[in-house]
């Protein structure tokens, strides 16, 4: 059966969701190899052998750390020629992206990012992706070379399955371009002891309606409430009210979760790039025309401050 | 310095976009326009040119259809110096990885010391032309920076990133992209707008750069759309007015969906 690399998302050792889901749809289509690189690699094979590796390629080194996205992109093509795949998946992040479309060049191949699924196609792995802020869904293949495909958080379940997991040493020679870009320091975000935003189940988010950093408690409340995770339309976040790592849209996060929850939020068509593929959709919003009220399941035309503290309450009851 | 903003004229994002019979996106039908997240890049050239002790040439560089030197006059307004419009009948339908090379072979034929490129454009999102910009030029790559300086030939920023917030430097010559967390682009003042219909923009066309036509365009992409559907619109969902029980009935609905 073919191969198939997963490039693995982890934080010292710890494997982001994101890259179990690849897992699940690499099984689809052959055998998932991972590729774990940098600090901890080999401490991610137990988690990656229970979701389906049959083998992990690891390699140590302080450049995965100390430079920008080519290393990466030296050690993908590495294993790459090593194991010929039949694909390779990486999660759509930022860097993802970056290094996918990087090795595609190095390799020859086509690139697809930001899939949303993946099926095996006659031709290859055929790719769904939604595009102009979610109003179209394209399917797309890579005609040349070794697909090279990114994958959004939250398009395939996390699945068990058990494989070997095997833990083989990549060797990897770093090209002349690996030190170009110097990381010179790196300020590890603070948890906000809340799911991650990407890979919540249930997403809370407040926008201009809100009126105030010291509002946001109340987003919060009904977050916790839910176990979700906060987020913030760009004008909420331009106001300073919130973080920009919380922003979801176009040039922000982009979220799918089976809830989306948005308060004060008007539902501009860069807010909607974000969240639009989210399963069921709540609006709380005190003008009816609200666009945002377009693609609801359930809608609330009210006042945020009203409705939210009542919502909140009611489900800390119902929960008991 | 010689400094070139790649800017990419795009559909408006606020217009009905689709997708023409060939798959491509339709350019035809919506306004287009400078992409906003473009403007961010022209913006942090004009204030390197402003800090800097040297003298600094920007040049605005498009690849696009006619009606993208709009796209180019808006930069030119701006305050760029002048404008490179790589224009090509054979270019219609090309992926990000052949945007890259015509964009690499127009940046070398120009000249330059550094590269500013948005973060993403606002049609494709790809997010991926700089770092491809810069595998093909083999010069370092500085990215998605949300603060920037640049000083004796060396490039400094802010990468906010999933886990960690980067500081990051290269020396130039270098590639770069900025974020819209970078600083408000400026918009143009009467007299830029005046200025700019002076400033010289220069065609160039696929042999200018040494490009065959089967390496870009629809027959040089590497991937393929095989189809592409509308979404089907959301079914119409419960909407209520809160006359003071909103909050309990918006949690009815959520336990009703298991959520609760
Ligand atoms: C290139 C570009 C990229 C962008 N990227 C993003 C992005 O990534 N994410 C993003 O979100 N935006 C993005 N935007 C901005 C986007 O266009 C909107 O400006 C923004 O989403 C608006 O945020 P909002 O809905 O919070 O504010 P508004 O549009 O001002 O809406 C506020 C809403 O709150 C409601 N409201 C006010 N008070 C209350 C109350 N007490 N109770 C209930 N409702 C209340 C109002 O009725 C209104 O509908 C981008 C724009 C551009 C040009
Ligand atoms: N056709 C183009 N002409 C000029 N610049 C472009 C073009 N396409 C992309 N770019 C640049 O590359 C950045 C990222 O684009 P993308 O990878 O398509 O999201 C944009 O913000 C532009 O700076």
């Amino acid at each position: 059966m073919a191969e198939v690399l997963v490039y693995v998302d982890h934080v010292d050792g710890a494997v982001r969701k994101s890259t179990l889901e690849l897992l699940t749809l690499a099984r689809r289509i052959g055998e998932p190899v991972a590729v774990a690189l940098g600090n901890g690699a080999a401490d991610t094979a137990a988690t990656l052998a229970e979701h389906g590796a049959v083998k992990v390629l690891t390699h140590e080194a302080a450049e995965y750390a100390d430079y920008l996205v080519v290393p990466k992109v030296d050690a993908l093509q590495a294993a790459v020629e090593a194991v010929s795949p039949a694909a390779v998946l990486v999660p759509s992040s930022a860097e993802g992206k970056e290094v996918a479309a990087r090795l595609a060049l190095r390799i020859g191949s086509g690139i697809t990012t930001d899939a949303v699924d993946l099926e095996v196609g006659d031709e290859g792995p055929v790719a769904t992706q939604s595009v102009f802020a979610a109003s179209f869904t394209t399917k797309s293949r890579v005609s040349k070379g070794t697909p090279v495909i990114t994958v959004k958080p939250n398009s395939a379940a996390v699945e068990a399955a058990p494989a070997a997991g095997a833990v083989e040493a990549l060797a990897v020679t770093f090209s002349v371009q690996a030190t170009g870009t110097k990381v010179t320091a790196r300020t590890p975000r603070e948890s906000t002891g809340r799911p991650e935003l990407t890979e919540a189940a249930i997403v809370v988010s407040g926008g201009r309606g809100v009126n105030g950093a010291e509002n946001f408690a109340i987003i919060e409340a009904l977050a916790d409430s839910l176990g979700a995770a906060v987020g913030a339309s760009r004008a909420a976040v331009d106001a300073g009210w919130y973080p920009h790592t919380s922003q979801i849209g176009q040039t922000g996060k982009s979220v799918s979760p089976q809830l989306y929850i948005a308060s004060g939020i008007s539902g501009a068509i860069q807010h909607r790039a974000g969240m639009q593929t989210s399963k069921t959709i709540v609006a709380i919003n005190k003008d009816a025309e609200a666009p945002i009220f377009d693609l609801v399941d359930y809608g609330v035309v009210g006042d945020l401050f009203d409705v939210v503290p009542q919502l909140t309450e009611e489900i800390k009851t119902r929960k008991g | 310095m010689r400094i070139v903003v790649t800017v990419k004229y795009v559909p408006d994002a606020t217009g009905d976009r689709h997708f023409a019979d060939d798959l491509t996106v339709d350019r035809d039908d919506v306004d287009g326009l400078l992409s906003e997240l473009d403007e961010y890049a022209v913006e942090q050239a004009l204030q390197i040119s402003e800090n800097s002790d040297d003298d600094v040439e920007i040049t605005v560089l498009t690849v696009g259809p006619e009606d993208a030197k709009d796209a180019l006059r808006k930069a030119l307004s701006m305050g760029a110096d002048k404008a490179i419009h790589v224009e090509d009948d054979d270019l219609n339908g090309t992926d990000a990885l052949g945007t890259s090379l015509v964009l690499a072979k127009a940046v070398e034929k120009a000249g330059y010391d550094l590269v500013i490129s948005g973060m993403a454009s606002t049609d494709g999102t790809m997010g991926v032309v700089p770092a491809l910009l810069a595998e093909r030029l083999g010069v370092p790559q500085v990215t998605l920076l949300s603060e920037v300086w640049v000083e004796d030939g060396t490039v400094t920023g802010r990468r906010d990133g999933d886990a960690a917030s980067e500081q990051l430097e290269a020396s130039l010559p270098a590639v770069m992209s900025v974020t819209d967390q970078s600083g408000e682009a400026r918009y143009p003042s009467f007299k830029g707008i005046m200025a700019a219909k002076k400033k010289p923009v220069e065609s160039w066309d696929l042999s200018d750069l040494d490009i065959e036509a089967d390496q870009v365009g629809l027959e040089g992409a590497w991937t393929k759309v095989d189809s592409a559907a509308e979404r089907p619109a959301r079914t119409a969902g419960t909407i209520v007015k809160d006359e003071g029980e909103g909050g309990k009935q918006l949690a009815a609905f959520l336990a009703e969906r298991k959520f609760v």
